[in-house]
């Protein structure tokens, strides 16, 4: 099974606004390997050539902080989601 | 809002534990949970070591919703195409469980509902943004305009706890100090389950495996069985898969793991209800945060108390444990009428003569030896092929099978100068 259809098996509750915020300034000039669009257990992050560009869809966000502690640069600013917003775990 | 006794960031095991705990001793606590639920955020692999707990605890988990106690341990290196497994069970682990398999969401939620009948408040969809303070004192919490000052704040938030951190008691987290395990739920039938498994009804079996599921990177996969489902997952150190070349993308090692034949059977007709990601400390007693400061205790995976033991891993009762020990510590505290730093030491003193504490401290050259990539890929790869060797009968006849086994311990390498100074290693751990 894909990652992007086991995401769909869980209860998520979507924020209009992310709790991931990226520095692309940091991307671009500092962040070589960029770890996050291999590391992230949702697969979650992607690159766009066209504007140079990390994005991440927050939305199937599973909450490990996995991309928080691999982005040694600091360009993840990761916070939770705010109170009722995001993953709910049924089983855990 | 009016200043109460103690509040408690994070409604997982050990603030709930702790709460609990407070709650007896006729404290005012509340219990402050970002998920819909206590539960709701939390993941193990897991299992729940109750025995060590077990004084400790008290009444506290009577009848709990335990999934299966384990009575059989299995073990598996993993080569690239073959496998060797230890698989014990032992009569004693039958008639005396020591340790259950567990579900965070269902066992959270009893837990904090047993909290709630004791007049705790348990506020989910509560998500703590600071901690106030008053010179350097900790005085309470904040969640967007809302202040609640409290006589102390437990930082019970998990691993990677922003309380602790904007307490200034946690380390900075490095990639090498943390794993992250990723897993799924499974669904089976009880029936199948026990079949499967070799075991009676509520009995269940606790499977950790090495080598080629990670590829060689430091870490496992594991494998509970639940009353109906399977927790089955991969864990890969970050520092390990940051390095990995050529790069692996994270998701993808648990499918490879589902291929494997070995995994493949026991899994057969089970439907995926979740998949699930958590961090897990890694860095044993060395990369502990401060438990306490002025007004503030740090327990559970805040703190840092996890630990992989090699032969299993380990973290709920530590969380446990710890909960009721920073409860105790308030408790006198409170007596006292003194929340400085210097009275909440006692929280440290407590955890050394505990258990938590003392097995960290026993295993504090763990994750140093565990450094080692021999442990991925020499001898996971090694061990199978000796058997695989000394099992295979091909056309003619077969050599001796003393004589076959010797060439290939030989020439494996095993018993070369710096193979046998790791295992004689062992001893130090």
């Amino acid at each position: 099974m894909r990652v992007d259809e086991k995401l769909a098996l869980n209860a998520f509750k979507t924020d209009k606004e992310s709790h991931i915020k990226i520095n692309h300034e940091i991307c671009r000039t500092r962040c070589r390997i960029k770890y996050c669009l291999f590391i992230c257990p949702g697969h979650l992050y992607s690159y766009n050539e066209e504007n140079n560009e990390i994005s991440v869809e927050y939305a199937g966000c599973l909450e490990c902080g996995t991309c928080k502690i691999a982005c040694v640069e600091g360009a993840i600013e990761w916070e939770y989601p705010k109170g009722e917003y995001g993953v709910q775990y049924r089983y855990g | 809002m009016e200043k109460i006794d103690v509040v408690i960031v994070g409604g997982g095991l050990s603030g709930l534990a702790c709460a609990y705990r407070l709650a007896d001793a006729g404290l005012q606590v509340i219990v402050l949970e970002r998920g819909d639920f206590p539960g709701s955020k939390n993941v193990t692999g897991g299992r729940l070591y109750l025995e060590p707990i077990k004084t400790l605890a008290g009444n506290m988990l009577d009848s709990a919703p335990f999934e299966r106690k384990i009575v059989r341990e299995r073990w598996s290196l993993f080569g690239e195409g073959n496998s060797l497994n230890i698989d014990f069970t032992g009569e004693k682990f039958r008639t005396n469980p020591h340790s259950y398999s567990i579900l965070r969401s269902t066992f959270d939620r009893w837990l904090s509902e047993r909290i709630m009948e004791k007049g705790v408040f348990v506020i989910p969809k509560y998500r703590v943004d600071d901690i106030i303070r008053d010179g350097n004192k900790v005085i309470g919490i904040k969640a967007g305009e809302e202040e609640i000052p409290a006589s102390v704040v437990v930082a019970a938030d998990g691993v990677l706890s922003f309380i602790a951190e904007k307490a200034g008691l946690k380390p900075k987290m490095k990639p090498k100090n943390y794993a992250v395990g990723i897993k799924e739920i499974i669904e089976l039938s009880e029936e199948k389950i026990n079949d499967r498994f070799n075991v009676e009804k509520d009995e269940g079996c606790a499977h950790l495996f090495i080598g080629d599921v990670t590829k060689g990177m430091f870490g496992g996969g594991f494998l509970y069985t639940n009353k109906e489902t399977i927790s089955l997952g991969v864990v890969v150190g970050i520092k390990a898969i940051m390095e990995k070349a050529p790069t692996i993308e994270a998701h993808t090692l648990i499918e490879a793991f589902k291929e494997r034949y070995e995994i493949k059977r026991l899994i057969e007709g089970g439907s995926i209800m979740e998949y699930s990601a958590h961090v897990i400390p890694e860095g044993g007693y060395n990369n502990l945060s401060k438990l306490y400061g002025n007004g503030i205790l740090v327990t559970g995976d805040a703190a840092g108390f996890a630990l992989n033991m090699g032969v299993t891993v380990r973290g709920m009762e530590f969380a446990i444990a710890s909960g009721i020990l920073a409860a105790e510590t308030i408790v006198e505290a409170h007596e006292n009428g003194d929340f400085s730093e210097k009275t909440l030491s006692l929280y440290e003193t407590k955890l050394k003569d505990s258990f938590v504490l003392k097995d960290m401290y026993n295993c504090k050259d763990m994750p140093e030896f565990l450094d080692n990539d021999a442990f991925f890929t020499f001898y996971p790869k090694y061990f199978p092929l000796f058997v695989e060797k000394v099992m295979w009968f091909g056309e003619g006849p077969k050599e001796k099978i003393g004589s076959t086994l010797w060439k290939e311990l030989k020439s494996s390498g095993i018993m070369s100068f710096k193979r046998l100074k790791e295992i004689y290693s062992i001893k130090n751990i």
